[in-house]
C-alpha cells in the first residue's frame, strides 16, 4: 500500500520534470530538470528492488553525464529562440511518432495481456542484493567480455589523445615550462644588490 | 573453472599492448625505432604462444563465450604475418611523411586483438565487441594523418556509416536473443533448428545482422566508404584497412552465419546471392573508370568480396573452406598490391594516380614483373593463386546448383582483367613520366618480393593451401 502510494508519487513528479525539460525557457533550468527527473526514475527503480541501476543512475548520470552536460550548455551558450523556432513545424511529426509509441506500448499492455493476471512478482528477503547478483554474474559468466570492454575504453583514450593531442615543440612558440616553475629558486628570482654608501 | 591457457594469445597481445603502450611514452622521437621493434617482437611472441597453446581439438573457456579451434588458431597466425608485413611497408613511408608516431603501432595492435578476438568469439556479444574494438582502432588510424582534410573527410565517413551498420547489427542480435533466449553460438544454432519456431521474425533479426556483416566486407550496397577510406587515408593505413580486417570479415560471416544460424542457411542464401551479384557487377564496372589506383582497388576489393561471398552462398563445408582459401588470398594480395604503392612514394610524393605505374620497368625490371605477379593474380591468371582461389569457389557455387552465379562470376573476372592487365600494359609498354631509380629500404624490397613470389609459389603448390583450410576447419 506505501509502495503505491509512493509510486503514484514519484511517477508524477517525474512526469511534470518531464515537462520541464521540454517547456523550460532557460536551457541550464531544461537540464536541471532532466536531473531532477533522472532522480525520480532512480527512485522508482529502488521500489522495483533494481537498487543497482538506481544508484548507477545517480552515479554515472546526475553525478557525470549531467554535469558535462550542464559545462556544454554554459560553455557553448545557445540561443534558445533559433532553437525553437523549428517547434510548431515539426510538431505533427512529433505527435504523429509519439501516438505510435503509445499505441505500441498500450498493445503490449492491454492486448497482448488480455485474459492473462499480472502477477506481481514476489519480493525478495531482506538479505538479498541486486548489486551482489549482478557482480556475481558480470566477473564469472560474462567475465570475457567485461575485459573487453576494459580494452575498448583504453583504445578510446589511446584513440582520442592521438587525434587531439598537438606537441608543442616548433621554436619560438611561448609555452609554460611546469617542472622549470615548480624547481624554481628564490636565488633565481630576486637578486640581492649590496648598495654600498654612498658619498655626498 | 576457467581455463585461461586456451586464451593465452589474447592474455599475451592485451599484455603486449600495454607494454608498447607504456614504453613508447618515453621514448624521443629518434628512438621511435624501439617501439617498432617492440611491436614486431608483440607480434612474433603471440605466434609463439598461438604455436605453443594451439589445440588440435575444439574447446571453449569463459562459461562458453571464448572458443580455441585449429581454424580460428590457423587465422590468427596469418594475421599476424599480415600485420607485421603492415608494419614493415609502413615505417619507411611513416618517417617519411612525418607520421612516424608509437599510436600508428598501438592502434594496429589493438585493430589486431580486435581481430583474434573477433576470430575466436563464441557468443554474439564476444563477436560484436571484438568487431567495435576493432572497427574502433580503424576509424582512429584512418583520421591518423590530421593535416589531411582528404584523412578527416573519409575517417568521418567510414566512421558515421561504420556506428550505423554495427547499430543493425546490434538490433538483428536482440532479436535474435529474443527468440532463441541464448547469445552463445551453438545453442543459438539448435533453438532455431527446433520445430514451430519462430521462423518470420529469426529471418528479421538475421536480415539485420547481414547488414552488419556485409558492411565489414563492404559488399554492395555497404560498399560506400570503401573507395573514400582506401583514397582518402595515409596509404600505410589503407594498407591495414584493406587487408587485416577482410579476415576479420571472414571470421565474423564464419561463426555468425555458418556456425550460429546455419538452420537459416536458405534463407541468408538468398541474401547473399543479392549482395553477391551486385558487388561482382558494380565493382568491377566502377573499377574500370578510375584514374587514382588506390581508389581502383577499392572497387576491385568490392569484386573480389563477391567472389568470397560465392563460398558462403554454397553453404558447404567445401564452400567455408574455399571462402577461407580466397580470403587468405585476396588479403595476400592486396597487402602486395598497397605494399607497391609504398614503394614507389617518395616524400611528399604518393603514387596512387594509374600513370605513376608507367614505364615502371625501364625503372626497375625487377619490381615491374613482381607488379606484374600481383596484378595477375589479382586476374586470376593460372599458375598464380588468384586463380585457384578463383576456381574453388566457383566450383562451390556450381556444386550448389548455381551455374547462373558461376557464369556471372566468369564474365565479372572478365571484365576485371580489363583494368588489372591495363596496369601491366602501362609498365611495360608506355613511356615513363620520370625515369627516376626506385629508392627504398632493403627491408621493403625484400618483403614485397616475397610477398609477390609468394603469389606465385601458392599457385604452383595450390593444394598445400588449400588442404590446410579444409584440415583446420575439419
Amino acid at each position: 500500500m506505501v509502495t503505491t502510494v509512493l509510486f503514484y508519487a514519484f511517477a508524477a513528479i517525474l512526469l511534470v520534470a518531464a515537462l520541464g525539460v521540454i517547456t523550460a525557457r532557460n536551457p541550464v533550468h531544461s537540464v536541471l530538470f532532466l536531473v531532477f527527473a533522472f532522480l525520480q526514475s532512480a527512485v522508482l527503480w529502488l521500489l522495483l528492488e533494481a537498487e543497482f541501476l538506481a544508484i548507477t543512475l545517480v552515479v554515472v548520470y546526475v553525478g557525470a553525464v549531467m554535469v558535462l552536460f550542464l559545462f556544454v550548455v554554459m560553455m557553448l551558450n545557445i540561443n534558445v529562440e533559433e532553437l525553437r523556432s523549428g517547434f510548431t513545424r515539426y510538431l505533427p511529426l512529433g505527435i504523429g511518432v509519439a501516438l505510435v509509441v503509445v499505441i505500441e506500448i498500450a498493445n503490449v499492455i492491454w492486448f497482448r495481456s488480455e485474459g492473462q493476471a499480472f502477477v506481481t512478482p514476489t519480493p525478495h528477503a531482506a538479505d538479498y542484493s541486486n548489486t551482489k547478483e549482478l557482480g556475481g554474474v558480470l566477473y564469472t559468466e560474462h567475465v570475457f567480455a567485461l575485459e573487453i570492454a576494459a580494452m575498448l575504453l583504453l583504445l578510446a583514450i589511446v584513440a582520442a589523445i592521438t587525434l587531439t593531442m598537438r606537441t608543442r615543440h616548433r621554436p619560438g612558440l611561448k609555452v609554460q615550462d611546469v617542472p622549470a616553475q615548480v624547481a624554481v629558486r628564490a636565488e633565481d628570482r630576486i637578486r640581492v644588490v649590496k648598495v654600498g654608501p654612498v658619498k655626498e | 573453472m576457467i581455463d585461461y591457457a586456451l586464451a593465452a594469445p589474447e592474455i599475451f597481445m592485451t599484455a603486449a599492448i600495454c607494454v608498447v603502450l607504456i614504453v613508447d611514452v618515453f621514448l624521443r622521437q629518434e628512438k621511435r625505432w624501439i617501439t617498432y621493434t617492440l611491436s614486431m617482437f608483440a607480434l612474433v611472441g603471440a605466434a609463439v604462444v598461438s604455436l605453443l597453446f594451439g589445440t588440435d581439438s575444439v574447446a571453449t573457456t569463459f562459461s562458453g563465450s571464448y572458443v580455441a579451434d585449429p581454424a580460428g588458431n590457423a587465422l590468427k597466425l596469418f594475421a599476424y604475418v599480415i600485420v607485421a608485413l603492415v608494419f614493415l611497408y609502413s615505417r619507411d613511408y611513416l618517417e617519411r611523411n612525418g607520421l612516424y608516431k608509437g599510436e600508428f603501432f598501438v592502434l594496429g595492435l589493438f585493430g589486431l586483438l580486435g581481430l583474434m578476438i573477433l576470430v575466436s568469439g563464441n557468443n554474439l556479444l564476444v563477436l560484436y565487441l571484438g568487431l567495435e574494438l576493432q572497427a574502433l582502432s580503424l576509424y582512429a588510424l584512418v583520421a591518423f594523418n590530421r593535416d589531411s582534410a582528404a584523412a578527416a573527410e573519409s575517417a568521418m565517413k567510414y566512421f558515421v556509416l561504420g556506428s550505423i551498420a554495427s547499430g543493425m547489427l546490434l538490433y538483428g542480435i536482440s532479436i535474435l536473443y529474443g527468440i532463441a533466449g541464448t547469445i552463445e553460438l551453438g545453442p543459438l544454432a539448435a533453438a532455431l533448428t527446433e520445430p514451430g519456431g519462430l521462423t518470420v521474425p529469426a529471418i528479421v533479426g538475421l536480415a539485420f545482422v547481414i547488414v552488419g556483416v556485409a558492411f565489414k566486407f563492404g559488399a554492395v550496397p555497404f560498399h560506400m566508404w570503401i573507395p573514400d577510406v582506401y583514397q582518402g587515408a595515409p596509404t600505410p593505413i589503407a594498407l591495414y584497412v584493406g587487408s587485416a580486417p577482410k579476415i576479420a570479415a571472414f571470421a565474423l560471416a564464419w561463426r555468425v552465419l555458418v556456425e550460429g544460424l546455419g538452420p537459416l542457411h536458405v534463407d541468408w542464401q538468398g541474401m547473399l546471392v543479392i549482395l553477391c551479384v551486385l558487388s561482382l557487377v558494380l565493382g568491377n564496372f566502377l573499377a574500370i573508370v578510375q584514374t587514382n589506383f588506390k581508389r581502383m582497388l577499392g572497387y576491385s576489393t568490392i569484386s573480389h568480396v563477391g567472389f568470397i561471398l560465392m563460398g558462403f552462398i554454397a553453404g558447404t563445408e567445401n564452400g567455408v573452406r574455399d571462402a577461407m582459401f580466397y580470403t587468405i588470398v585476396y588479403v595476400l594480395m592486396a597487402t602486395a598490391a598497397f605494399g607497391m604503392i609504398i614503394l614507389l612514394s617518395r616524400r611528399g610524393f604518393e603514387a596512387e594516380s594509374l600513370d605513376d605505374f608507367k614505364g615502371l620497368n625501364q625503372r626497375s625490371p625487377w619490381f615491374a614483373f613482381v607488379m606484374l605477379l600481383i596484378m595477375f593474380s589479382m586476374t586470376g591468371v593460372p599458375p598464380l593463386v588468384g586463380f585457384y582461389a578463383k576456381l574453388v569457389v566457383l566450383q562451390s557455387v556450381i556444386e550448389a546448383g548455381l551455374v547462373w552465379l558461376a557464369a556471372l562470376g566468369v564474365v565479372a573476372a572478365v571484365v576485371g582483367a580489363f583494368y588489372y592487365l591495363r596496369i601491366v600494359w602501362y609498365m611495360y609498354f608506355a613511356e615513363a613520366k620520370d625515369s627516376s631509380p626506385l629508392v627504398a629500404a632493403t627491408d621493403l624490397r625484400t618483403a614485397i618480393s616475397v610477398n609477390g613470389l609468394s603469389l606465385l609459389a601458392l599457385g604452383l603448390f595450390p593444394g598445400y593451401l588449400l588442404n590446410l583450410c579444409a584440415s583446420v576447419l575439419g
